[in-house]
């Protein structure tokens, strides 16, 4: 039995369907991460596993029992807010408190789970601080500290690192990847950026327009994106039309100047999709010029006008001399590097 | 006037107080207007209210302390400050009960239905406190008063309910008229409330009841009690309405120092009466003021 069950859950707001048909099932202790764009239903689907919004229909089970039912104040689930919503007429070991004293947990017990969510979230000393007289970062651990101290059964994330700067997020992204290793809480995060969900999590669901559109590790979903959305979502890719020529024996697969042996089971024109960093300079292949090189630390990368429109690349710095601006090059790439499409699919 | 850009950059003072010069100069202007319109009249009035008075002989500009002394031992006047602030104070305490909720309601409608009752809680205050005071006599004057009849007709009441010329017509109808006032104060409080907040506290296992009392409440507070000032100070200086309901017969300072200046004449008498309304609104509302930055240092930050 799942841990947390999401039954075909769907949401509309009048006309318009928000969530559709959302099912997925959540083991104990997994990291979940929520990834779409902005209005793709994903915090609609958190807000109804909090509580906050009554689904149209569907079902939410936790541990096999209805959580629809149940009022939101008696769910248990521990949240993080996008804007943390602190509470600013109290400090920060108060805001902690608040959860326990709502279930009338002893002072004494009140005070040592106080502490030490806060040693957790490495804010030992800060208990008499203000919300308002602490860092962005500050305010997400005692957010984070106040959501964990009520030991919730699941944890929701809400976008909780979007308010902070890129260095900051990176390190409280680790920061919270080991608390919740540690504590083994099952989490649901919401976030529209890939790179926060493939760090994070154990699996991710990527959504569009209220639809999941694919369920994988964060593996998975990168190496073999189910759709066009979800490859060009995940971080770059580069599309090429590609026909078969069956004019040769055997048929080969043929994209302007670069041409492989034809995998089984393709007719008529299909749509190449390779990452940049698959995509290496090679004696033969696609023919291409660069248009611009990148210097970016530990990588390169190219952008290339080729036979078949434009092309991304990306190479390791590996201290290698690479190509440089206006240099005619060939593209290659492997076949179990690429995925097809029929045409159409990713027009 | 001359002075004002004499003193400007040209000789400029060395060290930090060459930059204040400028931007005295260019509040300068402001200034002049603020001591002509304001403290100038005021500062006659004070000194008014030191002048001495006669049936017969009118003001004469001397000075003594016959119309303070006339204050400070009439208890005629004691009564009259005191139906003053007793009035006011009954006024905001009423005014927020009702107001904050009021706010706090509004806050949570839906768009549409929010700009509708903002504008029905806003419209009186276009329309002039005489008219809306006069409304009031109109409902409840006498034994003609439409509601009176009303009721009196239906059998709920034996005689006409007594609100004019009694307090609680008073209070009735300040409340109505400072009403906007309080709800624009809660309102802007409520603003800068993150929407988020009361379903954190939900989460955290909170009932409705204790995320009003603990969450919402204290924060929205400075609000309510900046609205409070508002609203005390403007009921204990009300004119129109104290005048209207209450009549000549119950007075308050208001209408007393108007009475004293333009019935009696008594043009130093009013206008010590005028002052010591000016001097005990101040206190009341700085003091007031300082408690309240105090003990929500926080929440305004």
């Amino acid at each position: 039995m799942p841990f947390l069950e999401l039954d075909r859950l769907g949401k509309q707001f009048g006309a318009q369907t928000v969530v559709d048909e959302f099912s997925l099932a959540v083991a104990k202790g997994e990291f979940i991460s929520f990834l779409g764009p902005s209005g793709c239903g994903k915090t609609t689907t958190l807000q109804m596993i909090a509580g906050f919004l009554d689904p149209s229909c569907g079902a939410i089970r936790l541990e096999g029992r209805e959580l629809t039912a149940v009022q939101p104040a008696k769910r248990g689930l521990g949240i993080v807010f996008q804007s943390y919503a602190l509470f600013p007429h109290m400090t920060a070991a108060e805001n902690v408190s608040f959860g326990l004293e709502m279930r009338r947990v002893p002072r004494a017990e009140r005070v040592e789970r106080v502490r030490s969510a806060l040693t957790m979230v490495g804010l030992a000393g800060y208990e008499d601080r203000y919300p308002k007289r602490m860092s962005g970062g500050q305010q997400q651990r005692v957010a984070l500290a106040r959501a964990l101290v009520i030991r919730p059964s699941v944890l929701l994330l809400d976008e909780p690192l979007s308010n902070l700067d890129a260095k900051l997020r990176e390190e409280m992204q680790i920061e919270l990847r080991q608390i919740q290793r540690n504590l083994g809480t099952t989490t649901v995060l919401v976030t529209h950026d890939q790179n926060e969900a493939m760090s994070l999590s154990d699996r991710i669901v990527v959504m569009s327009q209220g639809r999941i559109e694919q369920i994988g590790t964060p593996q998975e979903t990168y190496e073999r994106p189910a759709s066009a959305f979800v490859a060009r979502f995940l971080g770059r890719t580069n599309d090429f039309a590609a026909a078969i020529d069956r004019t040769v024996a055997p048929p080969r697969l043929v994209a302007g100047s670069w041409s492989a042996p034809a995998p089984a089971g393709i007719a008529g024109p299909v749509t190449i999709t390779v990452r940049p960093e698959r995509i290496g300079f090679a004696d033969a292949g696609l023919a291409a010029r660069i248009v611009t090189r990148i210097f970016q630390g530990d990588h390169w990368l190219f952008q290339c006008v080729s036979e078949c429109g434009t092309v991304i690349v990306i190479r390791q710095n590996d201290g290698q001399p690479q190509p440089v601006e206006g240099d005619a090059v060939h593209l290659a790439w492997r076949v179990e590097d690429m995925s097809l499409r029929g045409a159409g699919a990713a027009a | 006037m001359s002075g004002a850009i004499d003193t400007a950059p040209v000789h400029a003072a060395p060290g930090d107080s060459s930059h204040a010069r400028p931007a005295w100069a260019l509040s300068a202007p402001a200034l002049m207007l603020f001591a002509g319109v304001l403290v100038i009249p005021l500062v006659m009035t004070v000194m008014l209210s030191f002048h001495d008075w006669g049936q017969y002989k009118g003001i004469e500009p001397v000075f003594i302390l016959k119309n303070w002394h006339e204050i400070a031992t009439d208890p005629y006047y004691a009564e009259m400050f005191w139906r003053t602030f007793r009035i006011a104070l009954l006024t905001t305490l009423i005014a927020a009960l009702f107001g904050a909720p009021e706010a706090y309601i509004l806050n949570r409608m839906s768009g549409r239905w929010k700009s509708l009752f903002l504008l029905l809680i806003l419209g009186p205050l276009l329309i002039s406190v005489v008219a809306r005071t006069l409304g009031w006599a109109l409902l409840f004057g006498g034994n003609n008063g439409l509601m009176n009849k009303l009721l009196m007709s239906l059998g709920l009441i034996g005689s006409p309910l007594r609100f004019m010329f009694t307090e609680t017509g008073m209070v009735v109808a300040l409340v109505h008229v400072m009403m906007p006032f309080m709800v624009m104060s809660v309102w802007a409080a409520l603003q800068r409330v993150d929407p988020q907040i009361e379903n954190a506290a939900l989460s955290l296992g909170a009932s409705p009841l204790t995320i009003i009392r603990r969450i919402v409440l204290p924060q929205i507070m400075p609000g309510v009690l900046s609205g409070a000032i508002i609203v005390f100070s403007l009921s204990a200086s009300a004119f129109a309405t104290p005048a209207i309901i209450g009549g000549r017969r119950l007075k308050v300072a208001a209408t007393l120092a108007y009475d004293e200046f333009l019935n009696t004449l008594d043009w130093p008498l009013g206008a010590a009466v005028a002052v010591l309304l000016l001097v005990a609104l101040v206190l009341i509302v700085v003091g007031s003021n300082a408690l309240i930055e105090r003990r929500y240092a926080e929440v305004f930050r």
